[in-house]
């Protein structure tokens, strides 16, 4: 759920201003609410999620009001609106990949994890859902994660093993 | 060998590149349009040529492009459907992925064709690889002067920009699609208007899917009366198929339409038979939405005759015997798989990716879900089949878009086909927990009805 007792001012760097202007820049004049969605993928990418005060200064920058930036937020599956652990695991939990194991892949690592789906690990590392259909189907089971959106095909229990020891390592 | 008109180089190295996809004859239809074709004359080869719309609804690409307003002053936009969310497809993340050039191309000819300035590739958002990948290949054509200002000194101007989606399937519906590229939730939009006369920014837009601008250009490039030769009737030219479940070698297979079911399923050429030899049990032929059908049915319609891969064969029987072609996700599903299960799966799906808008799909699709669920594990009476086909009847062609539909068709075309197997798990439900219903007679030769 959206928090909205957060009093937090989020300031953007430079550098993220000017590249939410070079979107902008993508659509006709006075049409700027169109950059929202890629915006609000450079402030998840950025800050890891995306909190009420960052949506304000989004609605400020675009000249927009904040419910605008609040329902669209609250429509779309990708962005999350509470802290998650740094590397989300999302498995594509829909009919092709479920025909060829996808079920057995998420109880594994929810196993291995030892946290429910949509929690965060103890040490702030991980966190794991179901999503739909990624689009895959031909390399299932997969998994993806942001905010690169990396993917991971043909999964068995190995391959989760190994990912997650490299994602521990990379810290 | 099927002949590839799409995929043709797609295993040369380096394809994903500018240098290397123009080596191997890429642009050429650029610069044939640009320089001897006026946008008519392209407007007509495309509708000659029969292409269908590849994204989901085979509309005639041609007829769509001739209804596009064209008052003075206003801009007119080209957007590529490429939000690619159809559970059992995945041949536009293939194609942007290893050749994404054919996709720039294509839009240039038809953003041409359509007098556009500015055209947008409109990605689901968790293709960020593909984002990357598009934007790079972007400026490739662009500082080789195939996009900009002044196209290959023609005076053509046109810009070309790559929009994330956020996670919606409904944002595959183009007036969804348009509403999210416009910085808003997907809510699809009531039509009339139609986006040929009120699309973007409230201005003429053609909404197309990847496949279908990739091919406009070997039909540009070779002539309408060559891409006819492809195919059977109706259904011209090549079509990509996205081949997933229990097969052997699942993958994207680039087809020419009209190839026998049996052939694609079982033939090396393809995808090599069921996976672990086990047996076929059902399919579902165009991406989720499609009616599913068990094997004997998919392979011979009830004619007797062998189904084809293409529009008309597909749809043969209509919803009672046939199936459509869709958006070409091909689901195999071997004799190990559960249909009552699958069933809910998919009907969570729909619950889940339902905008909201429409009563009947935000109501119904959360109801076949929780019916779906208690038949799954047990708990389901045997009125609930016909339930669920009641709830699907008032679900379809009573919303907005047809996400609605889509809901439907899986879950009524499942109980007509495996009633029995629907029954057993309300009959039997200790076993249905432990293992699943099997083969059964889904299989078996039809009975061919004698006309007359
Ligand atoms: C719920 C829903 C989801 C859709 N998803 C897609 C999609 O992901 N990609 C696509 O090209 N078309 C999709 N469509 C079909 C589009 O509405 C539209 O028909 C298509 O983009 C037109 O392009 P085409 O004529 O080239 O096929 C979807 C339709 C519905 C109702």
């Amino acid at each position: 759920m959206l928090s909205i007792t957060e009093t937090e001012v989020v300031s953007f760097s430079q550098e993220l201003i000017s590249r939410c202007n070079e979107v902008v820049a993508r659509y006709p004049e006075g049409k700027q609410k169109s950059a929202l969605l890629p915006i609000l993928h450079f402030v998840q990418a950025e800050f890891g999620w995306v909190s009420a005060p960052a949506m304000d200064r989004v609605a400020e920058f675009l000249d927009i009001a904040p419910i605008e930036v609040y329902e669209v937020a609250t429509f779309y599956t990708m962005f999350f609106l509470q802290p998650r652990g740094k590397y989300v695991l999302e498995v594509c939990r829909t009919g092709p990949c479920c025909l060829v194991g996808a079920e057995k892949i998420m109880r594994y690592i929810e196993q291995k994890l030892e946290v429910k789906e949509g929690e965060v690990t103890a040490d702030g590392m991980f966190s794991w859902r179901g999503v739909e259909c990624l689009a895959a189907c031909g390399m299932a089971p997969v998994l993806q994660i942001g905010p690169e959106y990396t993917f991971y095909e043909n999964l068995d229990e190995r391959r989760v093993d190994e990912l997650i020891s490299n994602l521990k390592s990379k810290q | 060998m099927s002949r590839k008109l799409l995929l043709e180089h797609i295993n040369v190295p380096g394809i994903n590149t500018f240098d290397v996809y123009r080596q191997n004859g890429g642009y050429r239809s650029v610069e044939k349009a640009l320089k001897t074709l006026s946008p008519d004359d392209i407007v007509e080869e495309v509708k000659k040529s029969g292409l269908r719309g590849r994204g989901g609804a085979g509309f005639p690409t041609g007829m769509k492009w001739s209804f596009l307003a064209k008052p003075e002053g206003v801009p007119r936009y080209l957007v590529c459907n490429a939000d690619e969310s159809e559970p059992g497809t995945f041949k536009d993340r293939y194609l942007m992925t290893y050749i994404p050039h054919l996709l720039i191309e294509g839009m240039i000819v038809s953003s041409f064709a359509l007098g556009v300035n500015t055209c947008y590739i409109y990605v689901r958002g968790e293709m960020m690889p593909q984002i990357c990948i598009l934007e790079k290949a972007i400026v490739e054509a662009k500082n080789a002067g195939f996009l900009g200002k002044n196209i290959l000194g023609t005076g053509y101007d046109l810009e070309m920009y790559v929009q994330p989606g956020g996670g919606a399937y409904i944002c595959g519906e183009e007036t969804g699609l348009l509403e999210s590229l416009e910085g808003k939730r997907g809510t699809p939009r009531i039509k009339p208007p139609f986006p040929a006369v009120s699309g973007l920014y409230n201005c003429p837009t053609v909404v197309n899917n990847v496949e279908t601008i990739a091919a406009v250009v070997p039909i540009i490039n070779d002539g309408a009366d060559e891409y006819m030769k492809i195919g059977i009737g109706r259904s011209t030219g090549t079509k990509l198929i996205s081949a997933g479940g229990n097969l052997n070698k699942p993958g994207v297979y680039e087809i020419e339409l009209g190839v026998p079911v049996e052939e694609f399923i079982y033939s090396d050429e393809y995808c090599g038979g069921i996976a672990n030899g086990k047996r076929l049990k059902a399919v579902v032929a165009g991406g989720s939405s499609v009616p599913i059908l068990p094997a004997n049915l998919i392979l011979k319609t009830v004619n007797g005759e062998s189904r084809l891969m293409s529009y008309e064969s597909l749809a043969d029987g209509g919803f009672v015997s046939g199936t459509m072609l869709g958006s070409g996700g091909f689901i195999a599903f071997d004799e190990d798989q559960c249909i009552v299960r699958n069933t809910w799966n998919f009907a969570r799906f729909y619950h889940h990716e339902s905008c909201g808008q429409c009563s009947p799909c935000r109501e119904g699709t959360g109801w076949m879900e929780k019916v779906l669920h208690r038949l799954e594990y047990g708990h389901g009476k045997l009125s609930d089949m016909d339930l669920l086909v009641d709830v699907s009847k008032k679900i379809e062609g009573n919303t907005i878009c047809p996400l609605g539909d889509a809901a439907a068709w899986p879950v009524a075309s499942a109980i007509r086909h495996f009633r029995d197997e629907f029954e057993w798990h309300v009959n039997d439900p200790k076993s249905a927990m432990e293992r699943n219903y099997g083969l059964a007679h889904y299989a078996d030769p039809l009975e061919i009805e004698v006309k007359g």
